[in-house]
């Protein structure tokens, strides 16, 4: 049986044995520092809060998740732009826009999670209709959408048109759909979240969301190449699957 | 552009007029999702209060079946695929099915509207009828608009029927929020004053004019493959 030939278009990530390099490794490393850092100042150096005692060391993930959350997404969003514009128009792009918005949407379920057991916590409810925490669910959602369109098939080309237009739509969605929950709420309810919870940061606290920040933008560096490793090797998998199969069509002709 | 649109509006109206599938089937839909709105609540009391809301709610879920039926008569024999051998201007296409969609959902809304007066004892006010004249307006074409968009996307893949109410839901929920209000305002429910309601047109305006452009642009790339 012949050797299939393999098709060019991801051949850097096929030719490759996995998806660390020297750089992953000692980004790696760093988000393990950082992560152990965090685990210290947020867990034992940092004080309990005078109002919401233990409970505010929540924060300390619930903000480095929802940042690197946005941070994904907007990753997205130039992404698709940089692959719709012809002059960069590459699926690199395309598979670095899908690797954010996955990564994206895992860090927005981790804030709304830690975001519901603070607010157990803190107001007695897990879940309030506050405009913020409303329309961080759609984005949410938005962006698990996002995800199925990723996975409807179809040519490389074709996925990644179809998904960077759906991520521009998003980027046009979101502000309108914020603002219109601010809207519904600002009719209803006296007073915000952002009153009630009010939390005088200094010294250690802030110092330890920083180191929050710090930890989570290294993990989200370090998860992003690998994730966009694999998808370029699971599209250099399908297009070789491809070669092979016509390969295989074709020896069957010279019989 | 704007003639190919008319063509389109036109056959996709005269395909619904002809095989009645919306009169038939989607309109008897609806108004059964109004009495069973009834029978989740019961009570008279809470029903009327919420009345404008359910109106909403049935014409969103109206509208899942009505974007899928829209795509459904393009695909079925490969038409899109068609139109666009032909050379039809993609932003023409998307105009005319948001006309024929909207014509239909103005239809709809008319009955779901009718039943709340007659099933929530809704009552209109003279006062009121510019506001809701044209809350039904403005939320009838930005439904259309973003229906035909995320429809043509969805509906161009198929048996992914299932990815049209996770794409199409989060995004009409401006729609839901702003036309709620304003009809809530020109019904006077729950003591709203007509003036309450403007501002809510606004939204659906600004609604109306994002998705305008922004879905005349997007449409030919997502339904191109």
């Amino acid at each position: 049986m012949a050797t299939p030939d393999i098709e060019t278009s991801a051949t850097a990530a096929s030719t490759r044995a996995g998806t660390g390099t020297t750089f992953t490794r000692f980004v790696g490393l760093a988000t393990i520092v950082g992560m152990i850092a965090l685990g210290v100042f947020g867990l034992l150096l940092s004080p309990a809060d005078v109002q919401q005692s233990d409970s505010v060391r929540i924060l300390y993930i619930h903000v480095g998740t929802v940042w690197i959350a946005y941070v994904a997404f907007a990753v997205t969003a130039l992404s698709s732009a940089a692959y719709l514009w012809k002059r960069t128009t590459s699926l690199t792009w395309d598979r670095l826009a899908g690797a954010s918005a996955e990564i994206g949407v895992l860090f927005m379920a981790l804030t709304l999670l830690a975001g519901s057991l603070w607010g157990r916590l803190s107001w007695g409810k897990f879940w309030v209709w506050d405009a913020r925490v409303t329309s961080t669910a759609f984005m949410f959602v938005t962006y698990v959408g996002y995800l199925a369109v990723r996975g409807l098939g179809g040519s490389h080309q074709q996925r990644a048109r179809r998904s960077a237009v759906v991520a521009l739509l998003a980027v046009l969605e979101i502000p309108l759909v914020h603002f219109s929950v601010k809207l519904w709420r600002g009719l209803h309810q006296d007073s915000s979240v952002a009153d009630r919870t009010h939390v005088n940061l200094h010294g250690l606290m802030l110092f330890s969301l920083f180191i929050s920040l710090i930890a989570f933008t290294l993990l989200y560096v370090w998860l992003l190449m690998h994730r966009q490793r694999v998808l370029a090797m699971q599209d250099a998998i399908d297009n070789t699957g491809l070669d092979y199969a016509l390969q295989q069509r074709r020896d069957e002709g010279d019989l | 552009m704007f003639r190919v649109a008319r063509l389109i509006a036109a056959k996709d109206l005269r395909v619904e007029l002809r095989s009645r599938v919306v009169t038939n089937q989607v309109l008897p839909f609806a108004a059964i999702v109004m009495v069973m709105f009834a029978f989740a609540l019961n009570s008279d009391a809470v029903v009327s209060r919420v009345a404008p809301g359910l109106v909403w709610l049935a014409t969103l879920f109206s509208l899942l079946i009505l974007v899928q039926r829209s795509f459904a008569i393009e695909n079925a024999d490969g038409a899109t695929d068609a139109l666009r051998a032909a050379g039809v201007d993609p932003s023409g296409i998307f105009l005319g099915k948001a006309m024929a969609l909207a014509v239909q959902l103005a239809v709809l809304e008319l009955v779901l509207l009718v039943s709340a007066v007659v099933l929530y004892s809704t009552e209109l006010r003279v006062g009121g009828i510019v506001l809701l004249l044209v809350t039904f307006v403005a939320a009838t074409v930005g439904l259309a608009l973003v229906g035909t968009l995320y429809g043509g996307l969805a509906g161009g893949v198929r048996g992914r029927e299932t990815l049209l109410p996770l794409l199409l839901l989060p995004v009409v929920a401006p729609v839901l929020i702003g036309a709620t209000r304003a009809t809530e305002s020109a019904l006077g429910t729950g003591g709203a004053t007509v003036a309450d309601g403007w501002p809510w047109v606004g939204l659906l305006a600004v609604f109306v004019a994002l998705f305008s452009v922004g879905g005349t642009l997007a449409f030919g790339p997502l339904i191109e493959e």
